[in-house]
């Protein structure tokens, strides 16, 4: 992660440098050229290198579906799935337009007629998985969030809570999302029944796996940094004689802040990753389903569309954790 | 003699440490009038800090205690602001927004909106912050940040004004403006102050009366030094009053040679000093 974030920090030129550049016109020293060049180039050279590797490598694996594909067969299928969501697309909105027209028709007969309108039943493209990936992550992140801060904040607080609980905290940590899925999908379907159900099963099944795996590391960061705030500050809040609610609001919060978004952010992609393979193996709509199917499949184009998914995962994480890092910059006091 | 505002009687303070119970201090008895500047000193490690910090509250005494004008001291308040040495400032608020934590908190009830934004101005002027009420702790300079520490302390109109080593963490220079401020300051409020220090100078520039601890374990009040310079002082002028070199020789006199401090120095580790091991009991039990 931190490679990442240092690659992608170079890539913009330091604030200094464009105010540099502003007072010296077009004029660079050969030094700032060469700084400037390096931070726009490096990056780009990694990337080149790698598909020239991968180019190269890729027709000297043989698989049973054939030579593993390179970055020109997997850019045409990128280009194949979104062809085929443009399709569906279409083929949605007249099925729509078509019930509209069915529907004016009846009711212009008899105005108290009972209409309606059917969803489009066909599959879901590659893009829909990933919107349906992205919902569920972030619906089991944002419920990671709401159970691991507040309970994080009263481990912090209390050190006999803390001595309590943490032998549970360690033990369920490293617990793997696979060894949570039969569990939960099992209570799941025991106790979820609705006539009218507000979520798929599927769904809250993903959702609650990617909790279980996802609340840890905020929790233990929320904990770590409010037992961690300056015992002067805190004193500060004792002289003061804050309420609990204030010392908590005004001390313990704001001073936490840094630690718990270092938390959500490692949260957050560990609900990716985690969402990914429950996906996969609960058969639920998403990304994981996508690659899933793709597999069974089996295809000559297969593979090359699995790539197509890896990439999209790998890349959706990284904007994930970017959007995480703005939202961090906009609310702690230490950036 | 105007009558005693803060009384200090038969304090024993122990901390339970693996070894034992660790008694650092022992029977201080101490009485201070309203409007007194007095200044604790001592080596370190002597128990300065608790002393300051059972009249702050923060710390029970194991045996005696506190009275403040007529109240028995058990928990910390305004009523007894502590000015801590490295500022304690809350980093993600602004200087203004500091001294307002306080002023919400003290004044809630009895000033209006207008009243305490006022104060707040009032307290921030006094220590020539007013300038930089909209920067955060990080952005000001060391001195700058211990100033409104300062007018955060001033600002919850303290009975009792506690500062902990206040200069303790600045250069020289700056050092001699705080000092210089702080008697302007106590020239106009007359608040009752007690101040930690290990700076001979500065005890006896600023202070009415200088109380000199002896060594830990079990320290107690040594000597009680009043320092009878005439008001408003002037440190350039004072360096050669021979009042004043007399009073700094007395304190000099007691610090390095009645309570001379042996330090442990061997070239191998194992014999440990014991003031850092002192210092670290204190903190831990001051967090607790």
């Amino acid at each position: 992660m931190t490679t990442i974030t240092s690659a992608t920090n170079t890539s913009q030129p330091p604030r200094w440098l464009g105010q540099r550049l502003k007072s010296l016109g077009e004029s660079l020293t050969p030094s700032q050229l060469a700084a400037n060049a390096r931070q726009m180039l490096l990056p780009l050279l990694g990337i080149l290198v790698f598909v020239g590797f991968w180019h190269l490598a890729a027709p000297q694996v043989d698989t049973s579906l054939g030579s593993f594909p390179g970055p020109a067969q997997v850019w045409e299928q990128a280009g194949q799935l979104w062809q085929e969501h443009a399709n569906q697309r279409e083929r949605a909105d007249k099925f729509i337009a078509m019930q509209e027209e069915r529907n004016a028709r009846i009711l212009a007969d008899n105005p108290q007629a009972e209409v309606k309108i059917r969803n489009y039943p066909g599959a879901p493209t590659f893009p829909d998985q990933i919107i349906t990936s992205l919902v569920t992550v972030l619906a089991g992140f944002m419920v990671a969030t709401a159970i691991a801060v507040p309970l994080g904040i009263v481990v912090g607080l209390n050190q006999h809570f803390q001595a309590a609980v943490n032998p549970l905290i360690q033990v369920f940590k490293p617990v793997s999302p696979l060894a949570w899925l039969p569990l939960v999908t099992m209570v799941v379907s025991a106790t979820y029944v609705s006539d009218d159900p507000m979520f798929e099963k599927s769904f809250l099944t993903s959702m609650i796996t990617v909790t279980l795996c996802s609340l840890w590391p905020t929790l233990i960061n929320t904990s770590v940094g409010v037992a961690a705030v300056n015992p002067d500050l805190l004193n500060v809040s004792r002289v003061l004689r804050l309420s609990f609610w204030t010392h908590v609001r005004k001390v313990v919060l704001p001073s936490s802040v840094p630690m718990i978004f270092t938390g959500l952010r490692v949260s957050l992609g560990i609900a990716w990753m985690v969402l990914i393979a429950a996906e996969m193996l609960a058969q639920s709509p998403g990304l994981g389903k996508f690659v899933w199917d793709e597999f069974q499949n089996g295809s000559s184009e297969s593979l090359s569309r699995i790539m197509v998914a890896v990439l999209a995962i790998g890349f959706i994480g990284f904007v994930l954790d970017r959007m995480m890092l703005l939202i961090q910059r906009k609310v702690a006091w230490n950036e | 003699m105007s009558k005693t505002h803060l009384e200090l009687t038969g304090v024993e303070m122990a901390f339970d440490t693996p070894k034992g119970p660790f008694v650092a201090l022992d029977n201080i008895n101490l009485k201070i009038q309203k409007g007194e500047f007095v200044s604790l000193i001592g080596h370190s490690g002597c128990g300065k800090s608790t002393v300051l910090n059972i009249v702050a509250g923060l710390l029970q005494a194991t045996k005696g205690g506190c009275v403040l004008n007529g109240h028995e001291v058990n928990s910390p308040g305004p009523e007894r602001a502590v000015v801590f040495q490295n500022h304690a400032l809350m980093p993600w608020l602004t200087v203004y927004e500091n001294v307002e934590l306080a002023v919400q908190q003290v004044f809630r009830k009895s000033m209006n909106k207008q009243e305490r934004r006022d104060w707040i101005h009032h307290n921030l002027e006094l220590v020539n912050m007013a300038h930089a009420a909209d920067k955060r702790p990080g952005e000001v300079s060391g001195g700058m940040a211990q100033r409104v520490g300062i007018a955060r302390a001033l600002a919850m109109k303290p009975s009792v004004l506690l500062m902990d080593e206040p200069f303790g963490a600045l250069d020289a220079l700056t050092r001699a403006h705080l000092q210089d401020s702080l008697m302007e300051i106590q020239q106009e409020l007359n608040n009752t102050v007690i101040m930690i220090t290990h700076d001979v100078d500065e005890a006896v520039l600023l202070s009415d009366r200088i109380i000199m601890m002896t060594n830990g374990p079990e320290a107690t009040v040594g000597e009680d030094l009043y320092i009878d310079l005439p008001r408003p002082r002037n440190r350039v002028t004072l360096a050669d009053n021979p009042e004043y070199v007399h009073y700094r020789q007395e304190v000099l006199r007691f610090l390095y040679e009645k309570q001379r401090k042996l330090e442990h120095i061997s070239p191998r580790r194992s014999g440990k000093p014991e003031t850092p091991e002192q210092e670290q009991s204190e903190s831990r039990a001051a967090r607790a």
